[in-house]
C-alpha cells in the first residue's frame, strides 16, 4: 500500500529494495551507507536474507551467488569499500547476474566522514557499468526500483551512488510498502555462463560495448533525466547538485533564462538527451560535485556533435575543484554565469569562535590502550601505524599516538615495510576488532610468512564503532538476530603463527603497559589484544571524584585527554563531569597525588 | 499551499538536536507537510560541532537551509549560533541556550572562547532573540536530558517555528517514551511560562 513516510535516504533505498522483492542483502558498514542495510535487517521479518559481511568484497560475491540463483540482491558500502570489491566487481560486469542486482556505493563529497573525495561514477564507466545518481531520498527510492528493471533485462549489476547529503537527508516519501516476492529459480548449472574464462570474456566484451549505446538510448528517455525550461543559458546538473540548482535559480530569479538538464544515469551517458540540450543552449555550466563528469560527457559530446557550445565548470576554473557544493556555492557561480549580482549580505566581525574537533568519548577503552603503549614505549624509538575506526581519533594531541592511517588493514602491513627500512625501531600497529576481520589477516600472514617483527595490537571493543555498533566475526551476533559462528581473535592469530599472544584489559593499565614492553622486546610477530567493550555498549559505571590530595598539576588532563577532566579555572584544580564520566579509572593511573577516588 | 518554513539547529555532538529536528519533522508531517531534513552523523558527532536543517513547504528541493534563509535558528551552545548566524534570514529568529561548552582542547593549552562576548554579539546583531537558561530548566525538571525539548518550547512560543507550544506537546506525547514524558511536558510548561509573549 503507498503511504507518505518520513524516511532517511537510506532508509528509502532499502523501502524500494523491499518493495522490488529483494532476496538477499549483503555489506559492510561505512558512513554514508551504513543505514541502509540496517533499515532493511530492521523491516525483513524473515522475508529476505540480510548480512553484514567480513567485508565489501565478500558482500559483493555473496550477493553474486544468490544472483545467479535468481534472488533479486542488494550491496551496500562506502565508496572506498568499492574500491575493496573492485576484483570481482570488474569480472561480474563481464559474467553477469540473474536476478536483478543493486550495488550501492554511497560517495561523500567534502569528504565529511571519508578518506578520498573519489566519484564511483568513474567506477561505473571503468567497468561498463549502468549507474543511477539519485537527487533526493524520493527519487533514491524510485531508482532502486528502476535499476532492478534494468539489471534484469541486461542481466547486469547496476551502480546506485548516493551522496551524503542525500543518504542522510530525510524527507516525506510516498512508498509502496508491500513486499513483493521475487521467487528465484534456483542456481541453473551453464559452465559457458558462470565460469569466467578468456574466450568468454572477449564474447561478453563486445556484448558489453554493443549494449551501451543501447542503454544511453534507453536512458535519453528515462525520466531521471530531463530537461527543465528553455532558456538559452544551460545548467547541467546531476545528484544533489540538482536540488540546490532548482533553489539557486528560484532565488536569483533566473528561471525564465535558463534551461537545466538533469542527468539521473551518469553512465551510459543520455546522448540523445544531452546533445538536445547542447543544440538549444549558447553555453552551458556545470554543477556537479567531485569529478567533471558530467562536464566531461557534454565537452565530448559538443566535439563528437561538431556543436559550438562552450561548457564551463570544473575543466575551465569555474566551479570549485574539491569539497561540496550548497545551494549558496552554486548561486555564485551560477550569477557569475548569468551576469548578475549576487544580493549583498551585510557582515560584521563576529567574536574568535573554538574549534571543535572530534574526540575519543569519556570511558573509551582506546584511549588507555594507546595511554599504555605511550607509557610502555617512552624513550624507545617507536612506530604507531594505525587504521580506520573510531581510534583513528588517537591522533589527536594529548594522546598523538597515531603516526600513519591510509587504509582498511595498512596498520598491519605499513608497520611491516616501515621495519624493513628502519630495524632499528619499534613498530606497533593498531587494529580495531571489525577491521582486523575485514582486511587485517592477510596483512598479519605476509608478517609472520616474512618474519617481520612486529607488534600487533588488537583494540577490541567487541563492535564496530566508528559506524554506530554493529556485529561483526568477533561477537558472532548475525542481522538476522541469531548467534552464527563467533570467531575466537586468539585461535585465528595463533593459527597464522603469531608467536606471542596476550590479552589484557587496557584499564588494568600497569599490567597492559606490562604486556606490551615485554612484546616488544621480543623478536617476531607478538600480539597483545585490548579487550575491553565500547562506552555505549555498557552502563557507565560510578562517575570517579576529585578529592582535597589534587595539586592542580593537571597531568591527568594533559596525559590523557579526557572530555570528562575539567580545569577548575577558579580554585585551580580538576573537576570531573559526573554526567560524562564512565569511572574507568584511566586518570587515576596517572594522578601524582592519589587524588582521584 | 504550506508556506516554507526553514529551521536551523547547532549545537555540539551528544546535546539532542537530532531528535529535536525529527519533532519538527514530524509536527510538520502530521499538518500534511513536506519535509526535508540534513543531519550531521559519523565522525563528527564525537564532541564535534553538529548541525541540522529542518525545512518544510511546498517548494523545497534542497535538504541544506540556504543562507540568510532560516526563519528560525535553534542554538545549544552560543558559540555554534554565531558560526551558523549566516543562515539565519534578517528577520529570523534565535533561540540561544545560554550554557557556553568549550572545547575539549581548552583544557590542554587550546584556546577556549568568551562566552559573554558572543552572547553580547548575538544580542547586537539580531532583533529576535531569546536567551534561554537551560540549566535552570533542566534543574526544575530533574534531567540535562530535557534541554532540547525545553528550546524547541521556546522556540514555539517565538511563533516563528511553523508549530505551536500545544502541537509540540501533542507532539512529545505520541513520540517521547512515557517514561520520560512527564519531565519532558514540565519542560515545555517552564518553557511557556518563561518565553510565551
Amino acid at each position: 500500500m503507498e503511504k507518505v513516510k518520513f524516511l532517511m535516504g537510506n532508509e528509502a533505498i532499502a523501502a524500494g529494495a523491499i518493495h522490488a522483492g529483494v532476496g538477499l542483502v549483503s555489506g559492510y558498514p561505512g558512513t554514508p551507507s551504513t543505514e541502509i542495510l540496517e533499515s532493511a535487517a530492521k523491516e525483513a521479518n524473515g522475508r529476505y536474507y540480510v548480512e553484514w559481511s567480513t567485508n565489501e568484497k565478500a558482500a559483493l560475491e555473496v550477493a553474486a551467488g544468490a544472483s545467479y540463483s535468481g534472488a533479486r540482491t542488494l550491496v551496500t558500502m562506502k565508496q572506498v569499500g568499492l574500491n575493496v570489491a573492485s576484483d570481482p566487481l570488474m569480472s561480474l560486469a563481464y559474467v553477469g547476474v540473474k536476478g536483478g542486482m543493486v550495488i550501492v556505493s554511497a560517495d561523500d563529497p567534502g569528504p565529511i566522514s571519508s578518506q578520498t573525495e573519489q566519484d564511483t561514477r568513474h567506477f561505473a564507466r571503468f567497468s561498463k557499468l549502468p549507474c543511477f545518481d539519485p537527487s533526493s531520498p524520493d527519487e533514491a527510492y524510485a531508482m532502486v526500483g528502476a535499476a532492478y528493471e534494468v539489471s534484469e533485462k541486461y542481466n547486469t549489476p547496476v551502480l546506485l551512488r548516493p551522496t551524503t547529503r542525500v543518504c542522510h537527508g530525510c524527507a516525506s516519501v510516498t512508498v509502496d510498502d508491500e513486499y513483493v516476492p521475487h521467487t528465484p529459480d534456483g542456481f541453473v548449472k551453464d559452465t559457458q555462463r558462470w565460469v569466467i574464462f578468456p574466450r568468454t570474456s572477449y564474447l561478453n566484451h563486445i556484448r558489453i560495448e554493443e549494449r551501451t549505446p543501447v542503454l544511453a538510448d534507453e536512458f535519453s528517455e528515462c525520466p531521471f533525466n530531463k530537461i527543465e525550461g528553455n532558456g538559452r543559458l544551460g545548467i547541467a546538473c546531476g545528484g544533489i547538485s540538482y536540488a540546490y540548482v532548482t533553489e539557486a535559480v528560484r532565488i536569483l530569479g533566473l528561471a525564465d533564462r535558463v534551461s537545466v538538464l538533469k542527468i539521473g544515469t551518469p553512465y551510459p551517458f543520455p546522448e540523445k538527451l544531452a546533445v538536445e540540450f547542447i543544440g538549444n543552449t549558447d553555453k552551458i555550466l556545470v554543477a556537479e560535485e567531485l569529478d567533471p563528469v558530467i562536464e566531461r560527457e557534454l565537452v565530448f559530446l559538443c566535439g563528437k556533435h561538431n556543436l559550438p557550445c562552450r561548457v564551463y565548470g570544473k575543466y575551465t576554473g569555474h566551479s570549485p575543484l574539491a569539497g561540496e557544493n550548497t545551494v549558496e556555492s552554486v548561486m555564485k557561480y551560477l550569477a557569475d554565469f548569468a551576469g548578475i549580482d549576487l544580493p549583498e549580505s551585510a557582515k560584521t566581525e563576529a567574536p574568535a569562535l573554538p574549534v571543535r574537533p572530534p574526540v575519543l568519548c569519556a570511558g573509551c577503552p582506546h584511549r588507555a590502550s594507546f595511554l599504555a603503549v605511550k607509557h610502555a614505549m617512552k624513550g624507545r624509538k617507536a612506530v604507531f601505524s594505525g587504521d580506520i575506526g573510531c581510534y583513528t581519533l588517537g591522533n589527536a594531541k594529548p594522546l598523538d599516538m597515531v603516526d600513519t592511517c591510509l587504509c582498511m588493514g595498512a596498520d598491519v602491513t605499513i608497520a611491516q615495510g616501515i621495519h624493513r627500512i628502519e630495524p632499528d625501531t619499534v613498530n606497533f600497529s593498531f587494529i580495531g576488532d571489525s577491521t582486523f576481520f575485514a582486511s587485517g589477516m592477510t596483512g598479519v600472514a605476509n608478517a609472520v610468512y616474512n618474519d617481520c617483527d612486529l607488534v600487533l595490537m588488537v583494540l577490541d571493543n567487541s563492535i564496530t564503532a566508528m559506524t554506530g555498533g554493529q556485529p561483526h566475526p568477533g561477537t558472532g551476533r548475525t542481522m538476522m538476530g541469531t548467534d552464527g559462528g563467533k570467531i575466537d581473535l586468539v585461535k585465528v592469530l595463533e593459527g597464522l603463527g603469531v608467536s606471542h599472544i596476550e590479552v589484557v584489559n587496557p584499564f588494568d593499565f600497569f599490567e597492559t603497559v606490562n604486556a606490551v614492553k615485554e612484546a616488544a622486546e621480543m623478536k617476531g610477530v607478538k600480539a597483545v589484544i585490548c579487550k575491553a567493550p565500547c562506552v555505549n555498549l555498557v552502563k557507565p559505571g560510578k562517575a570517579k571524584v576529585v578529592n582535597d590530595r589534587c595539586v592542580g598539576c593537571r597531568k591527568c588532563i594533559n596525559e590523557t585527554g579526557c572530555p570528562a577532566l575539567v580545569r577548575d579555572g577558579v580554585k585551580k584544580k580538576v573537576v570531573i563531569e559526573s554526567g560524562l564520566c564512565t569511572g574507568c579509572g584511566l586518570c587515576a593511573n596517572v594522578c601524582p597525588a592519589m587524588a582521584i577516588e | 499551499m504550506a508556506e516554507n518554513k526553514n529551521c536551523l539547529l547547532c549545537g555540539v555532538g551528544g546535546q539532542g538536536t537530532v531528535l529535536a529536528s525529527k519533532l519538527i519533522a514530524f509536527a510538520a508531517m502530521r499538518r500534511g507537510e513536506n519535509v526535508r531534513t540534513s543531519e550531521t552523523i559519523g565522525m563528527a558527532q564525537r564532541g564535534g560541532c553538529v548541525v541540522s536543517h529542518v525545512r518544510t513547504g511546498d517548494a523545497i528541493a534542497s535538504p541544506l537551509v540556504p543562507k540568510h534563509t532560516a526563519d528560525v535558528m535553534i542554538a545549544f551552545e552560543p558559540a555554534e549560533a554565531v558560526r551558523c548566524l549566516d543562515y539565519l534570514a534578517p528577520d529570523g529568529a534565535v533561540i540561544v541556550n545560554k550554557k557556553a561548552v568549550m572545547p575539549i582542547t581548552v583544557n590542554f593549552g587550546g584556546a577556549g572562547y568568551d562566552a559573554d562576548a558572543v552572547l553580547g554579539y548575538l544580542r547586537a546583531n539580531v532583533k529576535n532573540l531569546t536567551v534561554v537558561d537551560g540549566d535552570e530548566i533542566c534543574e526544575l525538571c530533574g534531567s540535562p536530558k530535557v534541554l532540547n525539548i525545553a528550546l524547541l518550547a521556546a522556540a514555539a512560543c517565538s511563533g516563528m517555528l511553523g508549530m505551536t507550544v500545544d502541537e509540540l506537546r501533542e507532539c512529545v506525547k505520541l513520540r517521547v517514551n512515557a517514561k520520560y514524558l512527564d519531565m519532558n511536558l514540565r519542560a515545555i510548561d517552564e518553557a511557556e511560562k518563561r518565553f510565551m509573549k
